[in-house]
């Protein structure tokens, strides 16, 4: 059930922890009798909850333009008054820092890195959507906003998708102004290649390093406004709690990377935009500084977590190697173009030389099974079915030793052929060099092969995260003054996000959404100013170092890291490409035994007031090991199967995934319910009225 | 940096054309003819040694701008890079004489001191001792270069000189940006090469000829 | 495999740093340059030692955070970053020295990890076409060639890393500052600002105590992303040409 190999240090200590768990009966199988639900003592449920920001009696196609003329103004000297507060800077923080300071705001912008050029949006290498029709191929508003409303499974909010799709044409007017270097046809006019889940062209690239150009434009946007002072930077801190005065977000507490120090910074508002939490996988693309503590701690505070269990396992990565792992590879959906995903179609063959395996002798299974889509159907049901072909013990490359769902040992391949043979010869090998060049290098870099020669390996790895803090159309949370925008939020991939959409979304939340949105909340300030001595800032400043004391106090035998990896396998094991009810139960008792070892037994080096990178993993991870089990209940509360999220009891004949539209239809929006207690679930019913809702089908 | 570079190099194939003057078989007359006519230039319209001392400040200056931008490059370095910096440094670029262009810059200058002395102002004179007597330019280097010694040390100041220069023409090009494409590298570095050798050869041919006796009187 | 790991350890920016020999077992030639470093610190956590602090990020060479000097040059010498070196290009019982970017306007924080903020106000200096959000024409309203915008792209991979000022002689960072020149200067949309960029891009290099270029060539050796030594040419003309621009703006 997974590629993730364990070390014997692993085994070892998972055998102790499954000592460790409290006999319950959640754990026997007959418990699977009646469906979930409240009453099982997991989750708590609660009232209903809507956006309403969005008006629904406009038109879609009217409703973003009906929204920025009601929301109120502040005019430009005004906003010399105002400051915000801006948590990265990616696509989504930078693009929003620039633009934001551009409007004359006074922004404070935060990284944990120590440039804001080295946010994680610059490894996205495929590409960015947007409406632009150049290629007179039948896109549109319309069709965009349809594709991604339907690759990801009818999940969200129509009303974001489409105001996604509509200013999606003008990120790359505004990118090229930057002076990013898109692809260009000898014409001199922009080139654009097709992605995954959809059949037009209308993906924009910079060839396999789309994210970097576009960051590092938006970087130096941003760059610009902290010379012109608008904006002022703070690299190397990172955000450690959320400061909310009187029901409002007003100011963050950060901990100095280089020195240890913790201080609180206040503002009229907050914006975070943090990315993604992959990294609760422990593996994953995700760099390995990504995670969740700025939202998790927002969520604490009473910001809703929006569908935490939809996770995106990208299909074309590169299969793992051994047990001392840190970090997966991906290789660019944009490879799917034209290479050919195989695996033979006998088992005895799967040991052979690929190159030796005759044409009539291989699978390719997803031409076969999606004659319409091919090798680019959407990304969820790429990646179940190459494990489905690997689980059929199909797989290719070195065996590996994991665990089944059971807890027994197996030797599986985890691996399936992404073949440029028919490219090559198609185009020859410099055209595929010209596209595909950089790829092909990065591949030889990491496994030593060759790519022009031998099919590449790849499998699914955690890529990406649909889910995220609840926001309403104006990306505000449940907290007023809060902001969630790109990766961070939750708002507009549904359950699964199509290929090359992530930029978009990043980058409209940024440059054209919030900067739209924000004035309405920002038009009642300046808000009475806080300090230090405010009773909130003093809780939040309190609670970070007695944390942290904490943590440096345990001094136990486990490293941070050991732990990690733990969490991770019982991640990726139970709420990973497939999940089963019983399974989940395992895990959410597993993961409160393994947060209960973290605080107990974790040692963490050296002192706060030093660069002490132990320290800032072992805060992101006791964050992770909170976030690991609602996500569990997300999942296991959702007996449905949807995009990324597939439930093993809820698949078709054929095994696809098969929604319960009349249950739920929703969006998970959950509240903390406090330390050790149940979490509230809010539904905020999805309303589709200019799209029908259609079990999807790419075949 | 790069003006002064190409006008000192300049100079060099000056100099190096007009010694081979000596190769003309007459026992140095057309040599002495070409020296005095340094000193005459322009005569009787300019001056005496009007155009030779004008000639001169405008070398000394292109070398002390040389010397002064080449200090403050070095000042700059030493300041941000100086020190030794990593306990087994290695260098991808095949780049030794490019790294070493400030050593191989302080052996010309006191090379160039030397030289001067004793080819201008006639305060050493190897091969020959009368102090009294100044002898006429082509005997002068005849003395010089029949002392084995004199030879070999001109060989060795002339492999620094053209060291500096192998690096030092492809670089004064590229800082004035002439280094446009890979191709434009391969030009200006092989040219590079090419003006270092024949500055070489061009320069050593007296000198070894004169020891070897080929020239003489 | 077995290496032998001599790191330079250096406990922050103004204490002296040195070499300390680690030696460590059991490495994969799988294993990626950093994951070997992760089992070290693994290994001298659980010893009650404090692991070496290193920058890295990503682990797939884009976002430019890791680099570390690996006997005597920069990143390793494979023409690639830190994280993408893999400990196949070491035999067994190799002995690797570790050392941090060494320059003055890189000042160490701890250990392997350098300041590097002076990049980013090289950046402010000018590094970016002045285009606020939403004033934007159309993306086909100025086409531009497609070798020039591959030349611009070609520059634009530069991911500040920080190995060109690592590894020149001089300690300039005249190969990061002109692929920035470079990319913009080829794109119709970075004319307006072209000149007035050059120069205060160069004056804020200088000011930021970065050594001279005397093209050596070191920089583009090592560049993990192959920016060729041609982009401080194209600055050098840029910035003679500025000296005949006047641009109203200051130097």
């Amino acid at each position: 059930m997974t590629d993730n190999p364990q070390t014997e240090q692993q085994v070892l200590v998972e055998a102790e922890a499954e000592t460790m768990i409290p006999e319950t009966g959640s754990q026997d199988a007959s418990a699977a009798q009646a469906p979930v639900s409240a009453a099982d003592g997991y989750w708590i449920d609660g009232e209903d909850i809507a956006d309403t920001k969005a008006d629904l009696s406009q038109p879609i196609d009217k409703m973003w333009q009906h929204r920025q003329f009601s929301a109120a103004l502040v005019n430009p000297a005004n906003r010399r008054k105002l400051t915000v507060i801006i948590v990265g800077t990616g696509l989504a923080g930078g693009a929003a820092a620039a633009t934001l300071g551009e409007a004359g705001y006074n922004v404070l912008n935060f990284c944990y890195q120590d440039s804001p050029r080295r946010a994680h949006s610059i490894a996205a290498q495929g590409g960015i959507n947007a409406a632009k029709n150049y290629r007179n191929d039948g896109d549109s508003t319309f069709r965009l906003f349809y594709d991604t409303v339907k690759g990801g499974d009818y999940r969200a909010r129509e009303t974001n998708v489409y105001r996604l799709a509509e200013v999606s044409a003008n990120i790359i007017d505004q990118c090229v102004a930057q002076g990013v270097p898109f692809a260009r046809e000898y014409g001199g006019l922009l080139d654009t290649r097709s992605f995954g889940g959809v059949q037009v062209q209308r993906t924009f690239y910079a060839r396999g390093q789309t994210g970097q150009q576009l960051l590092i434009g938006a970087y130096q946007a941003l760059e610009r406004q902290v010379a012109a002072g608008t904006v002022k930077m703070h690299t190397r801190h990172e955000m450690v709690e959320l400061i909310v005065v009187d029901g409002r977000a007003r100011g963050i507490v950060t901990r100095d990377m280089v020195t240890g120090k913790i201080q609180a910074h206040y503002a009229d508002a907050v914006v975070l935009a943090t990315g993604g939490y992959g990294n609760v996988f422990f593996l994953s693309t995700n760099a390995m500084g990504c995670n969740v503590t700025a939202n998790w701690r927002a969520h604490r505070k009473g910001a809703y977590f929006g569908n935490p269990c939809y996770t995106q396992i990208h299909p074309t990565c590169i299969p793992v190697h051994g047990e001392t792992q840190s970090k997966l590879t991906l290789m660019s959906e944009s490879l799917r173009n034209d290479g050919r995903i195989w695996v033979p179609k006998n088992a005895e063959d799967c040991g052979k030389d690929p190159r030796q395996i005759p044409e009539e002798a291989r699978d390719y299974y997803l031409e076969r099974i999606y004659p319409a889509f091919g090798n680019l159907v959407p990304r969820d049901i790429a990646s179940r079915q190459a494990k489905n072909m690997c689980d059929e013990g199909r797989g290719v490359g070195p065996a590996v030793t994991e665990r089944d769902h059971d807890g027994n040992e197996r030797e599986m391949r985890r691996g399936v052929y992404l073949d440029f043979a028919d490219a090559i010869k198609r185009l020859g090998q410099k055209a595929v060099e010209a596209k595909y060049g950089n790829l092909f290098d990065m591949y030889q870099q990491i496994t030593g092969e060759n790519p022009y020669e031998v099919p590449m390996r790849i499998y699914p790895a955690v890529h990406y995260t649909m889910g995220g803090l609840w926001v309403d159309y104006d990306l505000q949370s449940s907290i007023p003054g809060l902001y969630v925008t790109g990766e961070a939020n939750f708002s507009d991939h549904g359950a699964n996000r199509l290929g090359a959409s992530a930029l978009m979304q990043g980058l409209a939340d940024g440059y054209f959404v919030l900067p739209n949105t924000i004035n309405d909340y920002l038009a009642a300030g300046p808000f009475e100013k806080v300090d230090d001595s405010h009773p909130a800032s003093q809780e939040a400043l309190t609670s970070v170092k007695s944390r942290i004391d904490k943590m440096l106090s345990i001094n136990g035998t486990r490293t941070v890291d050991s732990i990690h990896k733990e969490l991770g396998h019982i991640m990726w094991e139970y709420c990973g490409m497939e999940r089963w009810e019983d399974g989940l139960k395992t895990a959410i008792e597993r993961i409160r035994a393994l947060r209960e070892e973290f605080w107990t037994n974790v040692k963490v080096t050296g002192v706060n007031e030093d660069f002490n990178q132990a320290l800032e993993r072992a805060g992101r991870l006791a964050d992770f090991l909170e976030l690991g089990e609602l996500m569990c209940i997300d999942a296991l509360h959702r007996r449905e199967s949807c995009g990324g999220h597939f439930r093993g009891e809820s698949q078709t004949e054929e095994g696809e995934a098969l929604r319960h539209d009349d249950e739920f239809l929703y969006v998970a929006a959950w509240e903390y319910g406090g330390d050790g207690a149940q979490p509230v679930l809010h539904k905020e019913p999805l309303v589709y009225k200019a799209i029908e809702l259609k079990q999807r089908s790419y075949k | 940096m790069a003006v002064t570079g190409l006008l000192l190099i300049g100079f060099l194939l000056m100099h190096m054309f007009g010694n081979f003057k000596m190769l003309i078989p007459d026992d140095g007359k057309e040599f002495n003819e070409y020296s005095h006519w340094l000193r005459e230039f322009g005569y009787p319209a300019l001056p005496h040694k009007l155009f030779l001392w004008i000639f001169r400040i405008v070398l000394l200056s292109a070398a002390v701008l040389h010397i002064w931008s080449a200090a403050k490059l070095r000042l700059r370095a030493n300041a941000n890079a100086g020190g030794k910096r990593y306990r087994s440094q290695k260098f991808m670029e095949k780049s030794y004489a490019a790294r070493t262009m400030i050593w191989g810059g302080i052996l010309i200058l006191l090379f160039v001191i030397i030289h001067i002395l004793q080819y201008t102002a006639e305060v050493l004179r190897f091969g020959y001792d009368n102090p009294d007597r100044s002898l006429a330019p082509f005997d002068r280097v005849l003395a010089g270069f029949s002392e084995w010694w004199v030879v070999l040390f001109y060989a060795i100041a002339m492999v620094a000189v053209c060291m500096h220069v192998l690096h030092g023409f492809w670089s004064a090009f590229a800082t004035l940006g002439a280094n446009a494409s890979a191709g434009a590298r391969k030009v200006l570095k092989t040219l590079a090469w090419i003006a270092a050798a024949l500055l070489y050869v061009g320069f050593m041919i007296p000198p070894v000829l004169i020891l070897f006796g080929v020239i003489g009187r | 495999m077995k290496v032998t790991l001599r790191i330079w350890r250096q406990a922050n920016a103004n204490s002296t740093g040195q070499l300390v020999t680690y030696p460590l077992d059991g490495v994969s030639e799988d294993m990626s340059f950093l994951e070997m470093l992760d089992m070290l610190n693994e290994i001298l956590t659980e010893r009650n030692e404090e692991p070496v602090a290193f920058d890295h990020d990503c682990r797939e060479g884009i976002c430019g955070m890791c680099g570390v000097v690996i006997n005597g040059v920069a990143h390793g010498g494979q023409h690639t970053t830190t994280c993408q070196l893999h400990m196949r290009s070491f035999s067994d019982g190799a002995i690797i020295d570790i050392e941090p970017w060494k320059a003055g306007a890189f000042p160490v924080i701890k250990d392997l990890v350098v300041d590097r903020t002076a990049f980013d106000r090289i950046i402010q200096a000018g590094g970016y076409i002045s285009a606020n959000t939403g004033s934007a024409p159309d993306a086909h309203a100025t086409p531009a060639p497609k070798r020039e915008a591959d030349i611009a792209f070609d520059n634009a991979t530069c991911i500040g890393c920080g190995a060109c000022v690592a590894a020149c002689p001089n300690g300039s960072a005249m190969l990061f500052t002109s692929a920035k020149i470079t990319h913009l200067a080829m794109l119709p949309q970075g004319q307006p600002e072209r000149y007035s960029r050059v120069k205060s891009m160069v004056a804020q290099h200088d000011a930021e105590g970065f050594g001279g270029c005397t093209n050596i060539g070191e920089c583009s050796q090592v560049c993990p992303k192959g920016i060729p030594l041609e982009s401080i040419s194209q600055l050098n003309r840029d910035l003679v040409k500025s000296l005949f621009k006047g641009d109203g703006k200051a130097s």
